[in-house]
């Protein structure tokens, strides 16, 4: 399978990131290499396989279900590039 | 003073213990050494010389006192992906802008613990993406390793670039870094270091930046094989803040170095054999072969049939996994903030300046492999292959082969800027082509430098061990490191 410029495109909206058309022409052709690269995994046979899913076989932790942390507001927006009485300050999202 | 930082961790530890010399002293000698090297090697981003010395005089002062952790004074670097409080921390980004965490990783904190004292934060590929440490927002690690017969400046590999360069240039005693498909063994074979990556969930993730959270994991780069068991030990721990940390209590690694490796079993897998690989890889391998027979090991030829397709499964899963544990740089919470006249454009104008190509690259082909009508054909077929991945290891080890030997990389260090390499993504990727499958199957392993190429550049071999059977793997590290020697970058820096 192969991408092309509308699909670069299109991946990059989901992806949230910004290109020009210059850079997603450059996208193209990398992606594309890296997508014929991976190609070579239809050679394999995995009928009846399951999928890895943890790396260790392990039962995952459970924890009590109380609260042991938080009172952290002043921490959390710490490092937000905009913030105000520990509320994120965002664009305008409804008009 | 250059006395001082030529100490490995196990020598500077007695000195200390000893009070030969003081913390605060080595602390300084390492702070000068920093400050002289790294406008040629550019391997610390952030160096924090005032917590150094406090850290120091808290070490020093526990010394008179008689009291004193397994690191107590011991100068580290800290790669700059795990998280320390109050301090730069920005995983080789410009997204992460001025990000300073309110909170320690478990890893730093073990180690602050332990009383070891802190230089400053290491360069690395941006979010530990590369084999080169070419894409860090700060500018390349030069290698202090230079061929014999020419100047250029050569990469020092990748993730961990600014760890490894540090360790051989000796700017620290040692260092932290992280692995995802070869980051801390791949740096480690072209800087003449050690460096060991344990068994996934033997070191806790909390508070290191996520890369691709099912491969990920901390372990030391570090001068020498002593040094890696020690640092491990400290750094390792189970840890109820990551759910995927073991619930085992961590070995005296170092106790096992020394021991006798007589009668093990070492399998030698065929498919590690690439075409076109050097001459001088095939010819250390054999060596590697030869000393593990000397000492009383037994040699087995193995199969592990899936080899060739650890390497495009990687580049699903990892960037898949990239592509969800990256959403959440978003200029919203921390770093980088670009305007825009709605959030989306916010969004999208702030991942685009904040981001790299190579980041932008895997979070595209992330973005693409989990989108709808494609994740079967691409991730999941990707997982079931890593199932095929690790079942060849299971087989092998149940057939009663204790380890395995392989090249650690298929070349020595390159030059920074190579042609070949920024022309074509994928061959930069097969730099992890031996290094992979482990992090894949979840397996620890450890490259241990096993002598140097036609041009005087070291060269590394891996030993891959069982899950949690990282005492075997010091052990026989530690064969090779007797039979091979130290080597020790000549200073031009």
């Amino acid at each position: 399978m192969s991408v092309d410029l509308a699909t670069v495109k299109r991946v990059a909206h989901l992806a949230r990131i910004a290109v020009s058309d210059e850079e997603a022409a450059r996208m193209e052709g990398e992606l594309n290499t890296i997508l014929g690269f991976v190609e070579q995994l239809n050679e394999v046979d995995v009928d009846g396989v399951e999928p890895m899913t943890s790396v260790m076989p392990m039962p995952m932790k459970k924890r009590q279900d109380v609260v042991n942390d938080g009172g952290k507001a002043d921490d959390i927006v710490a490092n937000a590039p905009e913030s105000d009485e520990n509320f994120f300050l965002v664009p305008k999202v409804v008009e | 003073m250059s006395e001082l930082t030529s100490l490995t961790i196990a020598q500077a530890r007695d000195k200390l213990k000893s009070r030969d010399i003081t913390s605060a002293e080595l602390t300084d000698a390492y702070l000068g050494a920093i400050e002289a090297a790294n406008p040629s090697i550019n391997a610390y981003v952030a160096v924090t010389a005032e917590k150094a010395r406090s850290q120091a005089a808290e070490s020093d002062a526990r010394f008179d006192k008689g009291e004193g952790g397994a690191l107590e004074g011991i100068p580290l670097g800290i790669k700059d992906l795990f998280g320390t409080e109050g301090v730069h921390t920005q995983a080789g980004s410009h997204i992460l802008d001025s990000f300073k965490p309110r909170y320690e990783s478990t890893v730093t904190a073990n180690l602050w613990a332990d009383g070891a004292v802190m230089l400053g934060k290491l360069n690395m590929d941006e979010f530990a993406m590369g084999s080169s440490n070419e894409t860090s927002y700060y500018g390349p690690v030069t290698n202090p390793w230079r061929r014999k017969d020419d100047n250029k400046a050569l990469v020092p590999g990748g993730s961990s670039g600014g760890s490894a360069a540090a360790v051989a240039a000796h700017l620290c005693a040692g260092a932290t870094a992280t692995d995802t498909g070869g980051s801390i063994r791949q740096p480690a074979a072209f800087t003449g270091t050690v460096g060991i990556k344990p068994t996934y969930g033997r070191c806790s993730r909390w508070g290191v930046v996520a890369f691709a959270s099912s491969l990920d994991q901390a372990g030391p780069i570090t001068r020498d094989v002593r040094d890696s068991a020690i640092l491990l030990k400290s750094m390792a721990s189970s840890d109820p803040k990551d759910t995927t940390s073991v619930d085992m209590p961590v070995p005296d690694y170092e106790a096992a170095i020394g021991q006798s490796v007589k009668g093990m079993r070492i399998g030698i897998p065929e498919e590690y054999r690439m075409d076109g690989m050097p001459e001088e890889i095939e010819v250390l391998w054999q060596k590697g072969i030869a000393w593990m027979k000397d000492a009383g090991a037994e040699i087995v030829p193995i199969s592990l049939p899936h080899t060739k397709y650890a390497l495009p499964a990687y580049y699903i899963v990892a960037p898949a996994e990239a592509s969800s544990n990256l959403a959440r740089y978003d200029g919203v919470r921390y770093g980088l903030r670009e305007p825009g006249g709605d959030i989306v454009e916010m969004y999208e104008k702030t991942r685009a300046a904040g981001f790299g190509p190579e980041v932008k690259r895997r979070v595209m082909i992330g973005t693409y492999v989990l989108s709808a009508g494609y994740y079967d054909a691409y991730y999941l077929r990707a997982q079931k292959v890593r199932t095929l991945i690790k079942r060849d290891f299971e087989k092998v080890f149940d057939a009663g082969v204790d380890a395995i030997l392989t090249p650690a990389t298929p070349s020595a260090a390159f030059g920074i800027a190579d042609q070949d390499m920024a022309a074509d993504p994928v061959k930069m990727y097969l730099n992890d082509i031996f290094t992979v499958t482990v992090n894949m199957a979840g397996l620890p392993g450890i490259a241990v430098p096993a002598g140097l190429d036609d041009h005087g550049l070291p060269l590394g071999l891996q030993l891959i061990g069982k899950p949690f059977e990282e005492e075997t793997l010091f052990r026989l590290a530690h064969i090779v490191e007797q039979a091979a020697g130290h080597f020790t970058a000549e200073k031009w820096w």
